[in-house]
């Protein structure tokens, strides 16, 4: 599909700027401009189709469906496939966590949302296909949902309504069914242009991320001998999984900025399990995301939290490599 | 004279939408007052899922978005 990038970034830079093939700047200058270019195309691509299902799926209409409908344990899958397909904002996810409460749906059918949203969307699925290809895709969004879905029934079994801040407790007791959503009517051509500025202001957002991410990335590529990071962490090192993992709970980066850096270490010789397990660390967890679920919950639920999901990402990495 | 609140807890889409709609009512001379909402507590008492949100006089009109300048005037009228 990208064969006509590769032999343009090839023409660019070792016809146009002559630098030669083989050097190490050159390397970096040709892999810097065809994975910028084909990312930024299926980045457009991607946002453009879950802006569209996000345009008949808006997440008013998918906390009033869990709100109303008994689904007979589906609601977990439910929950995280939705959080998959609704576009993660840091600083959406307070106002979603109580609106969905409020709905009287069930704590860990929220945390299943939750754990989803961050984890798979429009931004790491371009990406993921740009840098791993299809296959590789299809297995992160499924082990994504999973992970929510699994996260979000253990975590609902602990019963840990007591451990919400009291006044989201209060918030939990006056829990109604009935949310107001206006349907939108629209016809599809009516609705292309919003959901093409919508995608144009995401592409805008993670903008910066990509070029420095495939920046710093194309360095690594040019520069870092092909399995350096072997020395340090190999298959065969049992802990290596959980070490990338924990490391990565504390750190915080979008999908944008983590991705162009984890495919390098993937090329440079890092298994690959083992560096998705830590990019979702990175993406799902971290400091910034702990301090705003601190306004809905106490400091022991956060770490319950933080604890299960963190469980669940090592479990991942281990499969991953057992799978890829 | 309308009032304008800008609801979202300080993440940088919110502080964007607060900018851009300052900008436009002094654009086009729109008597209105704007207000930033950043408390958690006060902003869910909107029912919203999702932030940066834009209310105008207690009705919300804008939500889950950085809204532009059509949308924000449509909002106002």
């Amino acid at each position: 599909m990208f064969d006509w990038l590769q032999s343009f970034s090839d023409w660019l830079i070792y016809s146009v700027f002559t630098i030669s093939k083989g050097s190490k700047l050159g390397d970096a200058l040709n892999f810097f401009v065809y994975d910028t270019i084909k990312i930024l195309i299926l980045l457009f691509l991607i946002t453009m189709i879950m802006g569209i299902v996000n345009s008949y799926f808006p997440v008013e209409k998918i906390r009033n469906y869990l709100s109303r409908n008994k689904l007979f344990g589906l609601e977990y899958l439910f929950a995280s496939t939705f959080g998959a397909i609704t576009p993660f904002c840091s600083c959406s996810s307070v106002p979603l966590f109580i609106g969905f409460v409020k709905g009287g749906i069930p704590l860990g059918v929220t945390f299943s949302f939750l754990i989803t949203s961050p984890l798979v969307n429009e931004v790491a699925i371009a990406l993921f296909i740009g840098m791993f290809g299809l296959k590789a895709t299809l297995i992160y969004v499924l082990s994504g949902v999973l992970l929510g879905t699994i996260g979000g029934f253990v975590l609902g079994k602990l019963k840990l309504e007591k451990y919400l801040s009291p006044w989201v407790q209060g918030v939990l007791v006056k829990a109604e069914k009935e949310g107001n959503f206006e349907e939108e009517m629209r016809i599809f051509s009516q609705r292309l242009p919003s959901i093409f500025n919508e995608a144009i202001t995401i592409i805008k957002g993670v903008f910066w991320y990509i070029i420095i991410g495939i920046g710093i990335g194309a360095m690594m590529h040019g520069f870092i001998p092909t399995g350096f990071f072997e020395q340090y962490i190999s298959k065969n090192n049992p802990f290596a999984v959980p070490i990338a993992v924990i490391i990565g709970v504390p750190m915080y980066s979008n999908a944008a900025g983590v991705l162009p850096i984890i495919q390098v270490f993937v090329q440079k010789g890092i298994p690959i399990g083992t560096a998705i397990a830590f990019m979702m660390a990175v993406v799902g967890l971290s400091i910034p995301e702990a301090t705003m679920l601190k306004k809905v919950m106490t400091w022991k639920l956060v770490a319950i939290f933080f604890s299960v999901i963190t469980f669940f990402i090592i479990i991942s990495g281990y499969l991953f490599n057992l799978i890829l | 004279m309308k009032t304008i609140k800008i609801l979202g807890t300080g993440c940088a889409k919110c502080k964007t939408t607060e900018q851009f709609v300052k900008e436009i009512i002094a654009k086009h001379n729109i008597d209105a007052t704007v207000e930033k909402v950043e408390d958690i507590q006060q902003i869910m008492e909107y029912n919203i899922l999702s932030t940066p949100a834009v209310v105008v006089d207690e009705i919300v009109k804008i939500k889950g978005k950085v809204p532009s300048e059509a949308e924000i005037l449509e909002a106002l009228s």
